[in-house]
């Protein structure tokens, strides 16, 4: 077993990114992932990598495209209205069928919002990064060893599909210091081999076929538009089978469930054992990837018996709680605990709203 | 038996139906860029960045590898593409909105960086895929769908000059301006296309050409008057000449 040590969540993002292969980077400073642009600045050059800070997050998403398009393993990472920016180049990826993995440590918002944690663009990573009704998988780790696996799992996707791929983590998860077992690094012929199998990737021709990475089928009359979102529905409706992920801890004879996911999953993890300290049978639903959602987690509840649900996060409006609430449609009663603007949900906030639920 | 003088060059599609409209520059500047690549061997080591516009329809033209960029960002792709693929010939294909307005940002850093890549930029003065609006590069007076009363210098500044600024940068290369507009700047077009691919491979950063072009359609004039109006006006407002080549 390899040893653990102590590291903070950007710079284990970063580490893993390289061990996975990730021989391209392009950020722009943003409050508070700049741990993960000054990794790979130091990092990249030790394995023969690209690191540029492009100009703006416009450029950086962008030249994440272009890293792709030359068969790469690539990323970029940025912070709420950043990732804003990066919508432009996300869509682009998916229409493009450019894997690339995008990493969002989410802060408050809308705009400039604050620079503390938040979870404050569960829509936008779930239900439209960018133009186009193109989806994306989108990893929420609770914890940086969940992060850095997290990390691994997501070049794997992003090189399986051929897109875009999130991970949503937050200012906590950015910021804090764990313990982790990081993986043990690709070697340079396996990070070759992966570049070498993509063989749809520009790089002259080379007495072999034209290598096209267009957006769309361009002015190509032997596809249409509507072919390519067909297929790529398609795709999307596949992952609801095949690329659902989630922890259930304790539901079986829970009579209150509560649900989160990331940070705020963790927190209300450690309330699971609290209520039941005070007989009341809690467990917890937390989904791993936020897309495709795990409906299938809650349909298997006793959802007509259970006293009711929990479903908290660090958003107000609540945006997870939309998606709890379509799956569980009027089933159980469902309270949330929520917080904004880079206050911490409160542990006290998600027993007193599960504490509500048994009267 | 009679010789054959002239015929299409390697690199541009067998039976190419083209995109452009009839007179426009693009097909010209299309076809020198075909036959230095051809010139050079280097067809075949290609790859370009399409920047969004009317240079977007080289993609019914040019037989290379090719990466589709969004509108501005063809430097900021070309960037890091090259730096992943350093033995590849990279160049981007853009127009004077791509390039000046949308992508201004993209295309200062990209040269200030030093990218080691061609920026091939056809300046029409004009938004020809849209319907005819405003560029950066408008003259003043001109009217377009966007300057009905022409464009006035108070209200919408006055032309950009890319060269020149790039000019002010310490990193580029190599930074010209040149037209197809007649045989003789043609051929001095094909120098510098070529210099600026020559540039390119032997590691010396960041080279640029723009093409003074035209576009007869949203200019509302012939393909003939649109050559005389880049004679007698564009080029006063847009001088040609090698700006720096290091
Ligand atoms: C983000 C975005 N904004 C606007 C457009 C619409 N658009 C397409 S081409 C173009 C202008 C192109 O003008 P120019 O770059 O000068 O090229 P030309 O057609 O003149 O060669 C615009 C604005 C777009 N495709 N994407
Ligand atoms: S619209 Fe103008 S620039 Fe575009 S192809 Fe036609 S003439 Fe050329
Ligand atoms: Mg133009």
């Amino acid at each position: 077993m390899a040893e653990k040590i102590f590291m903070k969540g950007c710079e284990a993002v970063a580490e893993t990114a390289v061990r996975a292969g990730c021989r391209f980077f392009a950020g722009y400073p943003i409050t508070p992932q700049n741990d993960v642009p000054e990794y790979f600045a130091r990092r990249m050059p030790e394995v023969n990598g690209v690191f540029i800070q492009g100009e703006s997050e416009v450029a950086s998403s962008n030249m994440a495209y272009g890293a792709a398009a030359a068969g790469v393993r690539s990323m970029t990472s940025s912070s709420s209205c950043g990732i804003s920016l990066k919508s432009e180049a996300i869509s682009w990826m998916a229409g493009a069928n450019l894997p690339v993995v995008i990493a969002n440590f989410q802060r408050g918002g809308p705009g400039i919002g604050t620079i503390q944690p938040a979870q404050q663009d569960y829509l936008q990573a779930t239900h439209a990064s960018g133009n186009g009704g193109f989806r994306m998988l989108v990893l929420s780790p609770m914890n940086l060893q969940e992060a850095v696996d997290m990390t691994w799992q997501a070049f794997e996707l992003a090189d399986k599909y051929s897109k875009p791929v999130m991970l949503l983590m937050d200012g906590f998860t950015g910021t804090m210091m764990e313990p982790v077992e990081l993986p043990e690094p690709l070697s340079e012929e396996e990070v070759a081999a992966i570049r070498a199998s993509k063989t749809w990737a520009a790089r002259g021709k080379h007495g072999g076929p034209q290598h096209k990475v267009m957006c769309g089928p361009g002015l190509d009359t032997r596809i249409s538009q509507e072919q390519m979102n067909e297929r790529d529905a398609e795709l999307y409706e596949s992952w609801k089978t095949t690329e659902v992920e989630y922890e259930d801890y304790m539901t079986g004879d829970a009579e209150i469930v509560l649900t989160a996911y990331g940070i705020t999953g963790r927190i209300a993890k450690s309330a699971v054992k609290l209520l039941r300290a005070e007989g009341i049978r809690a467990g917890l639903i937390r989904p791993k990837k936020v897309y495709p959602f795990p409906d299938a987690a809650y349909e298997k509840l006793p959802l007509e018996k259970l006293r009711g649900i929990v479903s908290a996060e660090m958003s107000i409006p609540a945006q997870f709680a939309e998606d709890v609430e379509r799956v569980v449609h009027g089933r159980t009663r469902i309270v949330t605990a929520l917080s904004s603007g880079g206050e911490v949900l409160d542990r006290a906030a998600i027993l007193d709203a599960a504490r509500s639920l048994m009267k | 038996m009679m010789e054959k003088v002239y015929s299409r060059p390697a690199g541009i599609f067998e039976g190419a139906v083209t995109g452009f409209c009839p007179g426009c520059m693009h097909s010209s500047v299309c076809k020198i860029i075909c036959e230095v690549l051809d010139e050079l061997g280097q067809l075949d080591n290609a790859c370009y960045v399409q920047g969004v516009g009317c240079c977007g329809l080289a993609v019914t033209y040019f037989d290379m590898d090719t990466v589709a960029a969004p509108h501005g960002r063809a430097c900021a792709i070309a960037s890091s593409f090259k730096r992943c693929s350093p033995e590849t010939l990279v160049f981007t294909y853009q127009g004077d909105g791509d390039l000046a307005a949308i992508g201004l940002a993209e295309t200062m850093s990209a040269a200030n960086r030093g990218e080691n890549f061609t920026v091939i930029f056809v300046n029409n003065g004009i938004y020809g895929m849209t319907g005819g609006q405003m560029a950066p590069t408008t003259l003043l007076g001109a009217k377009t769908t966007t300057t009905p009363f022409g464009r006035d210098e108070r209200e919408h500044g006055a032309p950009m000059h890319m060269c020149e600024l790039l000019n002010q940068l310490d990193a580029p290369a190599y930074i010209a301006r040149v037209t197809a507009a007649d045989v003789p700047n043609a051929k001095k077009a094909r120098a510098a296309v070529k210099k600026a691919f020559q540039y390119q491979l032997e590691g010396k950063g960041f080279s640029f050409v723009e093409f003074v072009s035209n576009c007869p359609t949203n200019w509302g004039m012939s393909p003939l008057e649109s050559l005389d109006h880049v004679h007698n006006v564009i080029l006063k407002e847009f001088p040609l000449g090698e700006f720096r080549a290091k």
